[in-house]
């Protein structure tokens, strides 16, 4: 045993101790391993130091520390007056707020843009959260109720009719258009060497016409006699109102599985009803607020949310034109995308501004803010119709299919299955084209609209509060609002994704 | 009883019902005629509607205003320009001014893009985190919004030309823009170009050689200090024996300005900056991705290999994400392009501000200038996407061969 032991190394003793290893947790660790790993690295940490020591210290200053707060006018913002630098300016955003938040919406109104606001803010928040049910009616408050009420809100005045005069007004205006290029082809062959051709079409022309004419004689006859009675607005109502009920009754499959359908529609008519009761259209509505005093904060939601409303058919329209088989629609959809995407938002503006008002009968004057509207939704309709594509194009083939072995027609194959999930996969690249809508809002400033950026602008030729740091205080409280409400949507974006890929995450 | 095969379609029937109706056949030709139907009562509509309100305001349609004088001026041309030019001049003045307000931006973008994609992938935190910080404000403010505040808070809150901020004494910055040191001619200019041009040629065929001698033969041939002989030693020895080829002309405070040296307007400046600015976050982004996308082990192979970690970055990680940035890349340019029609706010002479701007006011033909101006942006527009689709073309055949 002991020969054993004595052919055999055996430590008696204990090996010393090493030193720990350097820290690479916690704050030290973290120093260490990502700030100052190298002389390279302390160099750049020095480097990005100073560099947030120049840029931070100053805009903390000029923002807090040197602000005024309190001040009745531009003397309480000047140097000699404050005893010290002067910063930012704050008593000036005060004064100017209303300004930037309604423009110069009268002041015995507000309560309606804050009631919209409300309104809006109640129900776009639930659509945003994923957890809360009822996306179905959610949305469709939102993206169709919501925008007629707060048109009647913000805009006021009240209606004359309802469905019944609207659609025989609309159906009337297409039958003298028509009838007028019939008349107008057929004054050309006069004078024209290929007579024939147009003379034939400008009576062919003339012919469908008087045929619509008299297939709506019906409904006008019916809108006269409505406008004739005592309650001309309701009792349209309830004649549109019992139509389409009837009809939707009829298309829902009738009694055997009608009263759905049937049920659904009267309880939209009474929302309807509801909604003309409570804001008195029938009676002329809230006093009419006219677009050129709208401003601010105001005029860029307004902008935003109908843009980005009005542009989602305009974009599902064109996305599945685009991948329709049929070669005219297929082709005017590419070139009609193509067109919107590759010019600049700003000749868009100046061709709704000065070339829309050319394009429409001459007494249908436009107004200034509904143009600008107009050019953003079809600009934003083509950026969208991109986005959707791309929705479109992730949807499996195999479900298109499955739904076509199954007997539904494109309709419903689209309507019930495709759809359904590109726009579930599309909701990310929806809401960054929403933050860039939001961004370009500002550009309607240029085209004589006061939106935030504008009344910025229009605030600081303002004499009573020019000072030296006027202009840098009114970016930064600009700035702040874009800031959240871009970040914001950013990062909702995010989590979104986020949430959609979740299956994909290991 | 005999099955008798049942006779084939006509097929000239097929391929007419195909040409006309796409795969959806007649019933495709129906939507497609009812379509051009709406189509044409709606263009129908356009034209007459247009007709009668240009004949009640009294405009005459046409581009024979092209011819008419303009009569206004325009602060910044690079063409010869005076107020009694045409308007087709002011058209061709507010291109070339588009387009240098571009290009100059587009670099400045790509710079000041590329260092800030740098910081955000450094493993420096800090630095990494100011870049992120940088991009994340900058995306989040609408470009007008950046060129209202370069231009009415920063470039106008800056001292007159008597205080002006000096740059190296070389440049001037002051609330009338930006003075610049005047480039002259000298006789040398001529000879050192000739130079540079011959010194460049060689470079590209010495270049040329050691790549085929590498890949054909695996012989490496050391040229840099060939290319550096060749790039700066001709350019010097041409500069010795004929002089300087550029003298810059100073500016100098004469009085209350500056005599001397070339005006940049202050308009240019606080559009350069904020369109570059802007965008540059825009590619910081784009870089950044496009680095990312180079998956991890082609780094590893590269060192497993034995390349050092810059050859590694040069030839195998860089050229992979080339790929994924450039088409990006080129429409974030498009974009600059695109935004730098925002001059019209701050009253910088490009396109739109004088052309469907002022233009438009004075001759009140909304119609063609409108057109042409969108016509200018869609060509150049349309051009790029045709160059990235032959671009993605190319990509993709030399990764299937």
């Amino acid at each position: 045993m002991t020969d054993l032991s004595a052919s055999s190394f055996v430590r008696q003793d204990l090996v010393a101790e090493r030193a720990a290893p350097a820290k690479t947790t916690g704050f030290i660790g973290f120093v260490r391993t990502r700030l100052l790993n190298s002389p390279g690295n302390i160099l750049l940490t020095i480097l990005g130091l100073l560099l947030a020591w120049y840029i931070v210290v100053p805009t903390l200053k000029f923002l807090l520390v040197d602000a005024v707060w309190t001040g009745k006018e531009r003397t309480a913002c000047l140097a000699e007056k404050a005893g010290h630098e002067v910063g930012a300016c704050w008593p000036y955003i005060q004064a100017k707020l209303t300004q930037l938040v309604y423009g110069f919406y009268p002041e015995a109104q507000r309560w309606r843009v804050n009631l919209t606001y409300g309104l809006g803010a109640a129900l776009l928040l639930p659509l945003l959260m994923p957890r809360l049910p009822a996306k179905g009616i959610n949305s469709g408050l939102f993206f169709f109720a919501f925008p007629v009420v707060a048109f009647f809100l913000l805009h006021g005045g009240g209606i004359a009719g309802f469905g019944v005069s609207w659609t025989a007004g609309l159906l009337q205006l297409f039958e003298q258009s028509i009838g007028g290029a019939g008349d107008l082809l057929v004054n050309l062959s006069k004078s024209s060497a290929i007579a024939p051709l147009p003379w034939v079409l400008g009576k062919v022309l003339v012919l469908v016409g008087l045929l619509i004419h008299w297939l709506i004689f019906p409904l006008t006859w019916l809108r006269d006699q409505l406008q004739l009675s005592s309650l001309p607005v309701w009792g349209d109502f309830l004649v549109t109102a019992a139509i389409v009920s009837a009809a939707l009754f009829v298309l829902g499959g009738g009694t055997r599985t009608g009263h759905r359908a049937l049920i659904g529609s009267l309880l939209t008519f009474a929302g309807i009803a509801a909604g003309i009761k409570l804001m008195g259209l029938d009676r002329g509505g809230f006093p009419i607020v006219d677009t050129r005093l709208w401003g601010g904060l105001l005029v860029t939601l307004v902008i935003a949310i109908t843009g980005i409303v009005a542009s989602m058919p305009i974009g599902i329209a064109l996305a599945l034109g685009r991948r329709s088989s049929i070669p005219l629609i297929r082709i005017f959809s590419i070139a009609f995308i193509e067109f919107w995407r590759g010019v600049p938002l700003i000749t868009v503006l100046f061709f709704a501004t000065y070339m829309l008002p050319l394009f429409v009968p001459g007494n249908f004057a436009v107004d200034g803010l509904l143009r600008a509207l107009i050019g953003v939704a079809i600009f934003t309709g083509a950026y969208m119709a991109e986005v959707i594509r791309g929705g479109l194009a992730a949807v499996a083939r195999g479900q298109a299919e499955a739904a076509s072995a199954l007997g539904l027609s494109w309709w419903k194959t689209t309507s019930l299955i495709v759809l359904p999930q590109a726009l579930r996969y599309v909701i990310p690249g929806i809401v960054n084209s929403f933050i860039s809508l939001f961004k370009d809002t500002s550009l309607v400033s240029i085209v004589a609209l006061f939106d935030l950026l504008g009344s910025l602008r229009a605030s600081f030729s303002d004499p009573n509060w020019s000072t030296p740091t006027t202009a840098f205080t009114g970016f930064a409280f600009a700035g702040m609002i874009y800031f959240v409400f871009c970040f914001g949507m950013s990062r909702y974006s995010l989590f979104v994704e986020n949430r959609l890929n979740a299956h994909r995450r290991h | 009883m005999s099955i008798a095969p049942r006779k084939p379609p006509l097929q000239f029937a097929l391929r007419l019902k195909r040409a006309l109706g796409g795969k959806t056949g007649w019933n495709g030709l129906a939507a497609q005629i009812g379509f051009a139907a709406v189509l044409a009562w709606i263009a129908y509509e356009i034209v007459a509607n247009a007709r009668t309100n240009l004949e009640t305001q009294h405009i005459a349609s046409g581009f024979g205003f092209l011819n008419y004088n303009a009569g206004f001026d325009v602060n910044q041309s690079l063409i010869a320009y005076n107020n009694s030019d045409t308007y087709w001049r002011v058209f061709f003045v507010g291109l070339l001014n588009t387009i240098l307000v571009s290009v100059i931006g587009i670099v400045f973008a790509t710079v000041i893009g590329f260092v800030v994609a740098l910081c955000r992938l450094s493993p420096n935190w800090l630095l990494s985190r100011i870049g992120g910080i940088y991009v994340e404000i900058v995306r989040n403010l609408p470009v007008l919004f950046q060129i209202l505040f370069w231009y009415l808070a920063v470039l106008a809150a800056l001292p007159a030309p008597r205080q002006s901020i000096s740059i190296f004494g070389a440049f001037f910055l002051n609330n009338r823009g930006l003075i610049v040191p005047q480039p002259v001619s000298e006789p040398g200019l001529y000879p050192f170009l000739a130079a540079l041009a011959v010194g460049i040629f060689v470079a590209l065929g010495l270049r040329h050689h050691a790549r085929r001698a590498l890949f054909q033969r695996g012989q490496v041939i050391r040229i840099w200090p060939y290319l550096l002989g060749c790039l700066v030693g001709l350019p010097l020895v041409s500069m010795l024996i004929f002089g300087w080829p550029l003298k810059f002309e100073l500016p100098q405070l004469k009085g209350f300005n500056f005599a001397g040296g070339a005006r940049v307007i202050p308009e240019f400046v606080a559009l350069t900056v904020a369109l570059s600015t802007y965008t540059a976050a825009f590619i910081a982004e784009i870089v950044r991705a496009g680095v990312m996308s180079v998956h991890k082990g082609q780094m590893e192979a590269g060192s497993s290999l034995g390349l050092s970690r810059a050859a590694t970055l040069r030839l195998i990680v860089v050229p992979q994400a080339m790929r994924v940035i450039v088409p990006p890349l080129t429409s974030q340019y498009l974009n600059l392009t695109k935004n730098s029609s925002l001059a019209v706010a701050i009253g910088y002479p490009d396109l739109v501000s004088v052309f469907a701007g002022t233009a438009v006011s004075q001759t009140g033909q909304a119609i063609e200038i409108i057109a042409m101006t969108m016509g200018v942006y869609l060509l150049l527009s349309l051009t790029t996407s045709a160059l990235m689709s032959v671009y993605g073309w190319r990509i993709n055949r030399s990764m299937a061969a």
